[in-house]
């Protein structure tokens, strides 16, 4: 790394920081991950432990955040279920991005022939009924995690590419890019150098809305018995829970919604600011 | 810009032929199967009804015979529902699905549009944090909690408006639009805004202001048309995805359209209608993005050439 | 036309706000239209091919059989047949059909539109779901295996226009019972043929407009997942007892829904009850909520050919550590009824041997008379189809399992498909399931454990057992039979390939209005009898 890279990324980490926003998110998200990590250590209770003669209980002294129907600390359940959607959602969005970014640019700088054969792929992919598609994996793969993020990503991905196809080839008609090509700057190198971060704003806004989406698709798909089995949950699979309750037992949809919207409002403050941060063309503030 | 059309179309028979390919042997090879009942069909029985359908040839027949009917415009009696030919089912669902698509996304692309335009000109300001805090809650909300909530609200608590149904009862056609609405609003919302910083760095807009065009004019005029783009390349997958993803919300509310029919399909292996729907879907797809291309395209000048 | 949708669209949100002053069910006393939750769309309305609880509700509107159930027990009531004899020896069943009993488009039902009607449902080609209902009738599963080619063969007979003969291969004394199910009931001959072959599956006659019925009601208008309206049928022969001016039959799967449905006055009568509550609606509504019981078992299949399962000490341990009764009381929490055998106790004075129960240091010395400890057992799958209730269930089971018996189960919901086609290939090792009797006779359970049977699906099979249930089919007496099926209980309840958990209940809210409505074993509730009065 040269000076000339590190001060650049320094500068850009100095105006995230700067932006309290995106700082109180990032904070925020830290701890969560921190809490997810040592979860099993400081978990109150046990997530499965079922106290049948208690039932459903409002927030108490004893569980901070009330109980389900099966009399399950929800606090516990709660957080055990942070680490799978924060993996979930970090994990599949990941694979999503690298993908669609990738296979978006490619296409989008490529343009021609090979732009329409990418690009009709992606029509493909969009057109294979999704459901049937899982059933499937679980098939071939059984019950996997690992899986699981891959067979969300995989599918997440379709948008992604069109999105950033769309302004790649916006960009790639603006005149820093033909200098460049002028200059000779070599295809991998204007793409990473040149395209990728210039198309970066709209990637980074939408990422951060892909993760909710995947953290609530995961609950769908454990409707098919793909991703957690219970008496393992997630945040998707609370929410869903608590919904069908919610007149009887108010604490099970809120707590965990709560937890949820509070994430993903950090996560678009940090995309937020990483996006003003990454952004070549805005000026120190 | 026809040539663009037609050579989009063109690509469209291979496209389709990859999909109907690769759904026939993935329904054919999923487990479980359009005659799995809870009373178990006796071998006997089974036999007679793989004959019926055309089952118990090699898969390779099956799918030529398939192809050919599909060529003719047949797409073949459902498996859940005997009586009914899977066009007579699409064409029930379609036009409901499609009216609910349509105002769904009317009311996001409303509300999204004009929040993310608000928030786009004073960034980081209140005029932006609001709007955008609004815009997010919206993401959080699944509509299994959304619809649920407004409801329970609306047509309980408050009994204005029914629970249930599609064009039975005046009003029954609000809370679905607003529940499968509103997420896609909060969408373009942020899309906008993040397309509206873009463009309003760029010196083509600077020069608008130094020629004292006013702003109402310099945003409407100058800055929307590039703002949009990502807008635009999301609304065509989005319009695919509300017809397709209207699942839920019909669900919710009762409603009898294509959503319900897709999802189900796949959940009771009616082969036919999985296919039927899935071609039907490829084919929205193919046409909606060609669209939000053809937009593009007619927004930004410079794409026009490609 | 669009511009004017979304206008409107707008403008019905004031409009709305206004709100409506009376609903449906309000306006329905004077039209007497019964609005009804009918649980999953129906799949057709031909009742030689569908198999649904659903289908079996607008059925009852459309059709009549030789017998119907009596609303509030279960012995057959004369219905299409006006008056029957059976011979000594308890096989030949000689039927008397009424003179006015017609079809909605005026035709005389006659006794060979039965004979015709039996001759479908038999056709081997029309593969309808249900054909062993007639298997008691001479030669009837001869000709539905094709053994045989000619239906006069079959102990069917048409000895009149309005006599009908039935000879059976043994005594059936629960034949009568099996006469009020909508498989065995009369289709129209000539409607059908107009639109098909005998056996042709899913033709145009089941369409509004089409269908032609002898039931109660006549089929008006069907919109797919929307609603199915049936209205009073003015020639059918005890037209004057019918006070419904119509049924309204809601496909609506979303228990929510149906819920929410019924408090905004727009259901009389709901298929089910959200299982969270079940618990509230009874101290806040006892009056609207309703738990019958009902003529199904919640029980457990088991893998007999996985070891360690193949040991029936090991299945023993395994019913012995459920403590059924904290299961129904504290998790499934619907008014169920701790089950201890297969059969449910039922009014017919079958009392099933009870031997089950709940004992997990007895448990333990089982698992460990047979060799079986944690060690040695590795975690085993259990299958469940993915519903909130199943998933309550089988988290009860595993963590009692656990504690009782110190072994892992990992639970695996599927979807319904996945579940069904797992079982039927024997690829599971526990699964849950669960069975609604067609008809009110222990052998609509018994029958099913009877090796390689369909429904079987354990892998067990116990010529013993086997041996019973023939001398049950073949006893002249109700008391002999019972005493047959008495001793195959016992067997099964010892072997346990299956492990009874509760008896359900049917759970579901009933609009005040409606009177007439008694609640019995089948859920069966014939709509002559039903009208709404405030």
């Amino acid at each position: 790394m040269n000076t000339a890279e590190s001060s650049l990324a320094k500068k850009a980490f100095d105006r995230l920081v700067s932006n309290k926003l995106s700082l109180f998110g990032g904070i925020y998200v830290l701890l969560l991950i921190v809490l997810a990590i040592f979860t099993p250590l400081i978990a109150p209770y046990d997530y499965a432990y079922q106290d049948l003669n208690l039932g459903p209980s409002g927030p108490s002294a004893e569980h901070l955040l009330g109980t389900d129907t099966l009399g399950r600390d929800l606090l516990t359940r709660m957080m055990y279920g942070s680490r799978i959607s924060l993996m979930v959602g970090f994990l599949a969005t990941m694979v999503a991005l690298v993908i669609g970014v990738l296979w978006g640019t490619i296409a989008g700088f490529a343009g021609g022939r090979t732009d329409a054969v990418m690009m009709r792929i992606v029509d493909v992919l969009y057109g294979i009924p999704f459901i049937i598609l899982i059933i499937l994996l679980m098939v071939i793969f059984g019950r996997n995690l690992v899986l699981l993020f891959m067979a969300i990503g995989a599918v997440e991905w379709l948008t992604m590419s069109r999105i950033v196809r769309s302004q790649v080839m916006s960009l790639s008609q603006q005149e820093f890019v033909l200098s460049a090509e002028a200059m000779g700057v070599s295809k991998k190198d204007i793409i990473s150098r040149h395209l990728i971060p210039n198309a970066i704003g709209p990637v980074i806004v939408y990422a951060t809305l892909t993760v909710p989406q995947i953290m609530l698709l995961e609950a769908f798909l454990s409707f098919l018995g793909l991703g957690v089995q219970a008496p393992m949950s997630s945040w998707g699979l609370l929410i869903r829970d608590g919904a069908v309750s919610m007149e009887e037992y108010w604490w099970l949809l809120i707590f965990p919604s709560l937890a949820f919207s509070l994430t993903l409002f950090s996560l678009n403050f940090i995309g937020d600011g990483l996006r003003d941060a990454l952004d070549p063309r805005t000026g120190p503030n | 810009m026809i040539s663009l059309i037609l050579r989009r179309l063109g690509t469209a028979i291979p496209v389709l032929l990859a999909v109907i390919t690769l759904t026939f042997v993935m329904v054919h090879s999923a487990p479980g199967g359009p005659f799995d009942e809870e009373k178990a069909v006796s071998p006997e029985v089974l036999v007679k009804l793989n004959e019926r359908y055309n089952l118990n040839e090699p898969l390779v027949v099956q799918y030529f015979d398939y192809l050919g009917n599909v060529l003719q415009g047949d797409f073949g009696p459902s498996f859940r529902y005997p009586s009914r030919s899977v066009t007579e089912l699409i064409s029930i669902g379609l036009p409901i699905t499609f009216e609910l698509a349509l105002y769904a996304i009317l009311f996001a692309l409303m509300l999204g549009i004009i929040a993310g335009v608000i928030s786009s000109l004073r960034p980081n300001t209140a005029y932006d944090y609001v709007p955008m805090t609004i815009a997010m809650a919206g993401i959080c909300i699944p509509s299994i909690v959304l619809g649920p909530s407004l409801t329970l609200i609306f047509g309980i608590q408050l009994n204005w408006l029914p629970v249930t149904g599609w064009g039975d009862i005046p009003g029954d056609k609000v809370l679905p639009t607003i529940t499968l609405g509103t997420a896609y609003a909060a969408y373009c919302a942020r899309l906008t805004r993040g397309g509206m910083l873009e463009i309003l760095n760029q010196d083509f807009i600077r020069t608008a202001r130094a020629k004292g065009l006013s702003e109402f004019r310099v945003v409407v005029v100058h800055a929307l048309r590039g703002g949009l783009t990502p807008v635009i390349a999301f609304l065509g997958p989005a319009m695919a995805g509300l017809l397709a993803g209207s699942f839920v919300v019909e669900t919710i509310f009762g409603i009898p359209g294509l959503g319900r029919f897709y999802v189900e399909a796949a959940f009771n292996r009616d082969y036919t209608m999985i296919l039927g729907t899935s071609i039907f879907f490829s084919c929205l797809i193919i046409s909606f993005n060609l669209l939000s291309d053809l937009v593009a395209a007619s927004l930004n000048p410079k794409l026009r050439d490609q | 036309m669009k511009k004017i949708n979304i206008a409107s669209l707008l403008l019905l949100v004031f409009l709305s706000a206004c709100g409506e002053s009376e609903s449906k069910v309000d306006s329905a006393l004077t039209e007497q239209v019964l609005y009804f939750g009918n649980g999953t769309e129906p799949k057709d309305l031909d009742p030689h091919t569908v198999t649904g609880v659903p289908e079996s509700h607008i059925l009852m509107a459309l059709l009549e059989g030789l017998v119907m159930r009596h609303p509030e027990g279960l012995d057959p009531l004369p219905a299409v047949a006006e008056s029957w004899t059976i011979s000594e020896d308890g096989k030949t069943y000689i039927f008397t059909l009424r003179e006015n009993a017609i079809w909605s488009n005026g035709d005389q039902v006659t006794a060979s539109d039965f004979v015709w009607a039996w001759e479908r449902m038999l056709t081997p080609s029309l593969g309808s779901k249900y054909p062993d209902m007639l298997y008691d009738v001479v030669n009837a599963e001869e000709f539905n295996k094709g053994i045989i080619k000619d239906f006069s063969k079959v102990g069917v007979k048409s000895l009149g226009t309005k006599i009908l003969s039935v000879r059976l291969k043994n005594p059936a004394p629960y034949f009568l019972g099996l006469l009020a199910h909508y498989t065995t009931r009369p289709v129209h001959r000539p409607t059908i043929e107009k639109f098909g072959e005998i056996d042709t599956i899913g033709s145009k006659w089941t369409r509004p407009g089409n269908f032609v019925g002898n039931g109660p009601f006549t089929l008006e208008d069907w919109q797919l997942n929307k609603v199915l309206k049936v209205k009073k049928n003015p020639l059918y022969w005890d037209a004057d007892k019918v006070r419904l001016n119509g049924i309204h039959f809601f496909p609506v799967d979303n228990a929510t829904r149906e819920d929410l449905m019924f408090r905004n006055g727009q259901l009389h009568v709901t298929s089910t009850v959200p299982l969270e509550k079940i618990e509230v609606y009874s101290k806040q509504y006892p009056d609207l909520i309703h738990i019958d019981p009902y003529f199904g078992t919640y029980y457990l299949r088991v893998n007999v050919k996985k070891a360690p399962f193949d040991n029936k000490l090991v299945r023993k341990a395994l019913s012995l550590s459920i403590n059924r009764k904290e299961i129904v009381e504290k998790v499934a929490k619907g008014g169920q009824i701790p089950a201890f055998s297969f059969t449910p106790p039922d009014p017919n004075s079958y009392f099933p041997p009870t031997t089950l129960e709940y004992d997990p240091v007895l448990a333990q010395s089982l698992l460990k008379e047979a060799g079986v400890s944690q060690e040695k057992l590795p975690a085993f799958e259990y299958l469940y189809n993915t519903s909130e209730g199943h998933q309550k269930l089988a988290q009860a089971f595993q963590q009692m399992w656990k504690q009782n018996l110190n072994i892992d189960v990992e639970l695996a919901n599927t979807d319904w498909k996945v579940y069904l086609s797992r079982q039927n290939i024997g690829d599971y090792t526990i699964a849950r399931a669960g069975w609604i009797g067609d008809y009110p006779d222990p052998k609509t359970f018994l029958d099913m454990m009877v090796s390689d049977r369909g429904n079987n699906q354990t892998g067990w099979s116990n010529y013993e057992y086997d041996n019973l249930l023939i001398k049950a089919a073949q006893s002249p007496s109700q008391e002999e039979r019972f005493k047959h099926f008495y001793k195959a209980e016992q067997i099964l309840m010892d072997e346990l390939p299956i492990i009874p958990i509760y008896t359900y209940t049917r759970v579901y809210m009933l609009n005040q209005d409606v009177k007439g409505w008694s609640p019995n074993l089948l859920d069966s509730h014939p709509y002559q009898f039903v009208y709404l009065e405030r």
